[in-house]
């Protein structure tokens, strides 16, 4: 399978191991991702918020980069995901805008290409089947409560790929890797999302809940799909509760080589929720972190 | 000898887990009197009852004693029983051995066991002393009377008259319509209202089968269900009905204008007038007190200009008697007056209407012609304030109830504004928008999105004249803020309120109202459209606020219980009634004062207490109350409560 | 109709609602207050007005005191209202519709960092092309004055090699700023400076 890939600021940087995890992972499942070429900054909360119409252009500027290679499209983070989407609804449905950036941009907007994320990908177009028999160490013991955020399943308009309220894609693919997903009632509660940096107590109540709710359902860490829930997540809990990538969980599972140093990468010590892994240790448990 | 049967019932575990069933039938066997005792598991069903049944024929027994559950359960079940076997069913009694012995004691089976015993011999020795009783039957007169001729009482009327029995429709007013005639639209379908019910009225007034007194008041009520005695009032209207054409010249030429009371108020009506264009009957009727011939023994241009010579100032009132076997109480509402509420102006200022005025001017046949306008300056109103809950909801200077049909029309007049001013604005106050209703919710957000107007959710505190506008002061709760508006017109939905008369004629109909007048129900979810007086229906809102479908609806339903009663050749009613021992009766009359239903009356030539059977309802308040024992209790009879008393004691 | 606003009498204006529904596309008077939105909000006891409120406050033409509200510059955009609202009303875009409002009108809010951060990144996106987070930050320490917090984050982070010390300069930077300039020139875009 070949998909234009859109990559997103933030795996470059401070989500750096889902950039890492996410190319490892897809490598082992077949998927070629050929990077969206020269592809900017999707405007993430920021674009919306100033213009409607520089809300639209600037992912509509990666779309038509990828039209030339005519592949459906798959991004790893929630937040440019839904934009894209968003960008795509819009070109359907306002003939007049889609004009002006159509003109601004210079090129034809062909709505062929399909606009997926990661997660779907791998649950729906690889196939959880296939993800099965491609574990080799299955995480028996690890309780991971699946955090879905907002822009994964809201709006439902928009996403498309799961239920609003009680989705169950992240569950089930915790399931396929041999982990056990946690019943909990936080799954899709919001994190703060950029307030972090514009008012950073409301993140630290959210994310502070979010991270109780966890325990209490008895999770011994959280599995995300979106770098800025879980730079929030991990950066603004007091509790010290693990923080994975699905891809990381993907990855230890595959046994891929390279994941300790992803694990390496988190600001949350991630052995706790390592620890409960059956099996001996492997290449991918970590070693402490002591560089506090 | 009587012969006597005792069947016990186990009630599955219920008596047999507790009362020593075997035992009880072996003691009773052996009491005197008694010719079968038999106990089985599950008597009220069919086998059970077969058992009953079959022993009544093999030994020709003429009394039963069921020790089961309490009578309310099955009493009638087992009477039923017994009268298939050819027995009669006042001489079957319940033992309440369950409810008043087993599940009592359930703890101390041998004290349950005796006390059952007990129980079940003090019903025998009731039974000894049982007469035969046969229901009453009495005569059934298969007319009904109508009090009403609004919407309800159309409907009530057309449906008893269309099932082949005759209708005595009476209406206070001249005309027929009641208050839906005086409406312009409804809601939600924004029909006409005159389309809505004037096809009725003029059905009611040709009917062959209803005899229909206009201008007519209900005087007096005697009797009992199935045959009233009634006197109704029919006002002078001065004007021959029968020799009247309707030319109208009559009107046109009398000088004398007086506000109406239809338009109540708002326009006027001539002395001798109609009151309003579509009346049915179309007949002219002359306040005596605006003419002049009454007031000043001049004029009389109306006779004169009368072809017909229908015209007759000597008319006197007359008093028609009419006998029916029901009556069907269809008399309307009344709204809370405007005068009453002080702080909205006490009714004082012109631009401040209720919702009827509001219908009024909004009504072709209005005084406006159907154009809105102010009646302080006859401008179009641009700024139209609606209030709604003008006195319901409100325990301390109103009504405490909802009064239901506010919200509906106050969004329908709403509408009816823009439609009619489009660039008019118009404001809702309110504290719910209660729209329960087939579509009405749906018409509700239609209004409010079709139309912008806008529903400002908070009460009103005051409002005041300044400056040719009326500035209202209330609050937005969506915002927390207070809110100023200067209007143009305002309209006030007033509480819906019952007749001042209608405890006067709850009296003269010996029915039951309720602390605000409005005529009780027997049961407020099984029996919505019975009063709690036998041959007493109720119908729209005279029962309680309602709006036009519900009004409908119960007129229907009435109707049906009028047919059903009618169904019937004779009036059966239960015999178990008072009865008064004319030996010992001395006419002292505290029987006819204690009655409730007035059942009592001193028989004219023996001037003792007689019962009137078909309305006695069997409480035994006379019994209580007569100090020489005359008064008695069929089949509870003080001898027999003291036999019972004997048997245990 | 006047609305008496803590003293000040203002007199309703039905024009904002229109401008408003006009560019979110949606109709804000559909509201009916049933607060579902403000009751599943994540932020919402944060915020000086409940979203109903501020619809209600936009409805009377409460231009003023809606766009200095710190509701519109707090929503996270979670579209948790948006989704559940019973009169199908996108409470999201209307927010954004009244930021774009807010700023176009240089009408300062209460919560005086949102307009800046947003501001500051998008400079910083239309400078290099992929956000460099770096530089970025460096930008709001200095705006906000408020130099030390995260400072500590900041160093774990840079450690882990999760902070890009050099932007990722994208090759069509140039195309990217005729575009913003473009948009500009099209609309009423306030500058990105704040």
């Amino acid at each position: 399978m070949r998909l234009s890939y859109y990559p997103g600021c933030s795996l470059h940087a401070t989500a750096k191991e889902y950039g890492l995890s996410t190319r490892a992972v897809c490598e082992a499942l077949g998927i070629e991702l050929v990077e969206i070429p020269d592809w900017c900054c999707c405007g993430a909360s920021s674009a919306h918020s100033f213009n409607r119409t520089l809300s639209v252009a600037l992912p509509a500027r990666n779309i038509a980069a990828a039209q030339a290679e005519g592949l459906d499209i798959v991004l790893p983070c929630a937040a440019c995901f839904g934009n894209m989407r968003k960008a795509d609804a819009t070109f359907r449905e306002d003939e007049k805008l889609r004009g002006e950036i159509e003109e601004m941009l210079s090129f034809q907007y062909s709505g062929k290409l399909q606009i997926l994320h990661l997660l779907d990908v791998i649950c729906n177009r690889v196939g959880l089947e296939t993800v099965r028999q491609r574990v080799v160490k299955e995480l028996t013991g690890m309780r991971v409560a699946p955090y879905y955020g907002c822009l994964l399943v809201r709006p439902p308009e928009v996403c498309g790929f799961d239920d609003t309220e009680n989705p169950t894609t992240l569950d089930n693919l915790i399931e396929a890797v041999g982990a056990q997903p946690v019943k909990w009632s936080y799954k899709t509660e919001c994190c703060g999302a950029s307030l972090a940096l514009i008012q950073p107590e409301i993140v630290e109540k959210l994310v502070g809940e979010i991270t109780e709710m966890a325990l209490e359902a008895g999770a011994s860490c959280i599995a995300t799909a979106c770098p800025l829930c879980s730079t929030n997540l991990e950066t603004r809990q007091s509790v010290g509760l693990p923080i994975f990538f699905f891809t990381e969980l993907m990855g230890l599972a595959f046994d891929l080589e390279g994941c300790e140093k992803w694990l390496k990468m988190h600001l949350v010590k991630t052995e706790p929720a390592l620890e409960t892994l059956q099996g001996g240790p492997s290449e991918c448990d970590t070693m402490p972190d002591n560089k506090k | 000898m009587k012969k006597i049967g005792v069947f016990l019932c186990w009630c599955g575990s219920n008596i047999a887990g507790t009362v020593d069933v075997d035992k009880v039938v072996e003691e009773v066997s052996t009491l005197d009197g008694v010719a079968h005792s038999q106990s089985y598991r599950y008597l009220c069903s069919d086998p059970g009852q077969a058992i009953v049944e079959t022993a009544v024929k093999e030994k020709d027994l003429d009394g039963v004693v069921i020790a089961a559950c309490s009578p309310s359960m099955h009493e009638t079940t087992f009477r039923k029983t017994v009268a298939r076997a050819g027995m009669n069913p006042y001489r079957c009694e319940i033992a309440n051995v369950r409810e008043q012995c087993s599940w009592v004691h359930r703890d101390a089976k041998d004290v349950a066991t005796d006390k059952a015993i007990k129980i079940i011999e003090s019903v025998v020795e009731k039974v000894k002393l049982d007469e035969e009783l046969y229901p009453n039957h009495s005569a059934l007169i298969k007319r009904a009377l109508v009090l009403g001729g609004g919407i309800s009482g159309l409907k009530a009327a057309s449906d008893i008259a269309d099932s082949g029995y005759d209708v005595v429709l009476v209406e206070r007013e001249p005309s027929l319509g009641g208050r839906v005639i005086q409406l312009s639209r409804t809601f939600p379908d924004l029909d006409a209202a005159r389309d809505i019910v004037l096809p009725l009225m003029k059905e009611v007034a040709e009917h062959p089968r209803i005899k229909l007194l206009t201008y007519s008041e209900l005087e007096e009520v005697t009797g009992h269900v199935g045959q009233f005695n009634v006197k109704v009032r029919k006002k002078a209207s001065y004007v021959d009905h029968d020799k009247c054409t309707a030319c109208g010249l009559c009107i046109k030429e009398c000088p004398v204008e007086i506000p109406s009371q239809f338009d109540l108020g708002l326009g006027k009506r001539k002395a001798i007038d109609v009151p309003f264009s579509d009346a049915v009957p179309h007949k002219p009727v002359i306040d005596a007190e605006a003419c002049i011939v009454f007031k000043e023994g001049k004029c009389e241009a109306c006779r004169n200009v009368c072809e017909p010579q229908a015209i007759d100032f000597d008319q006197k009132e007359a008093i028609v008697e009419e006998e029916v076997g029901a009556v069907v109480v269809a008399t309307g509402y009344s709204l809370h007056p405007k005068e009453k509420v002080a702080e909205y102006g006490c009714g004082k200022y012109p631009d401040v209407l209720s919702g009827l005025e509001f219908e009024r001017l909004n009504s072709p046949t209005g005084p406006t012609g159907g154009e809105i306008r102010r009646s302080s300056d006859g401008k179009v109103p641009k700024e139209l304030v609606f209030i709604q809950c003008v006195g319901s909801r409100d325990q301390e200077k109103g009504v405490p109830y909802c009064s239901r049909i506010c919200c509906m029309y106050t969004a329908k007049q709403a509408k009816l504004f823009k439609q009619k001013v489009p660039d008019g604005q118009a404001y809702v106050f309110y504290m719910d928008v209660r729209s329960g209703g087939k579509g009405y919710e749906e018409f509700v957000q239609r209004c409010q999105e079709e139309d912008r107007t806008l529903y400002l959710r908070g009460r009103v505190s005051r409002l005041f004249q300044d400056n040719g506008k009326v500035v209202v002061w209330g609050v937005d709760t969506l915002i927390g803020k207070k809110i100023e508006i200067a209007a143009d017109m305002v309209v006030l939905a007033t509480a819906v309120v019952p007749r001042s008369d209608s405890k006067e004629l709850a009296k003269k109909l010996r029915i039951a109202t309720d602390e605000y007048g409005f005529f009780s129900e027997a049961h407020i979810k099984l029996r919505p459209v019975e009063s709690q007086t036998a041959g007493m229906f109720l119908a729209g809102c005279a029962h309680c606020p309602k709006d036009i479908t519900d009004s409908v609806s119960q007129a229907g339903c009435a109707a049906s219980k009028v047919k059903a009663l009618f169904a019937a050749d004779e009036l059966v009613s239960d015999p178990m009634v008072a009865y008064v021992d004319e030996d010992t009766c001395v006419g002292c009359e505290i029987c006819i004062v204690a009655c409730p239903y007035e059942a009592r009356i001193l028989h004219e030539r023996k001037k003792v207490a007689a019962v009137e059977e078909a309305l006695c309802q069997g409480c035994g308040g006379c019994v209580a109350a007569c100090p020489s024992g005359a008064s008695q209790m069929r089949n509870l009879t003080t001898d027999q409560v003291l036999a019972m008393i004997d048997a245990i004691v | 109709m006047q609305v008496i606003w803590q003293g000040e009498t203002i007199p309703i204006d039905f024009s904002l609602q229109e401008v408003v529904n006009r560019r979110s596309g949606q109709q804000i008077q559909l509201c009916y207050h049933c607060h579902k939105c403000g009751a599943g909000c994540p932020v919402a006891s944060f915020m000086d007005y409940m979203p109903d409120r501020l619809f209600r406050m936009a409805q009377l033409g409460l231009r003023r005191q809606v766009l200095s509200s710190s509701t519109i510059w707090l929503c996270s955009a979670c579209h948790t209202c948006a989704t559940r609202c019973p009169n199908d009303i996108d409470v999201t875009g209307v927010m954004d519709t009244l930021k774009e409002m807010a700023l176009e009108e240089k009408i300062k809010s209460r919560q005086k960092v949102a307009a800046c951060f947003h501001k500051a990144f998008l400079a910083n996106l239309r400078r290099f092309g992929q956000l460099h987070e770096a530089s970025l930050m460096a930008v709001l320490k200095l705006k906000t004055l408020n130099l030390f917090s995260d400072m500590k984050l900041g160093m774990r982070m840079f450690v882990k090699g999760k902070i890009a010390l050099f932007p990722k300069r994208i090759k069509g930077r140039k195309e990217l700023r005729k575009l913003f300039k473009e948009i500009r020139r099209r609309g009423k875009v306030p500058e990105e400076s704040c």
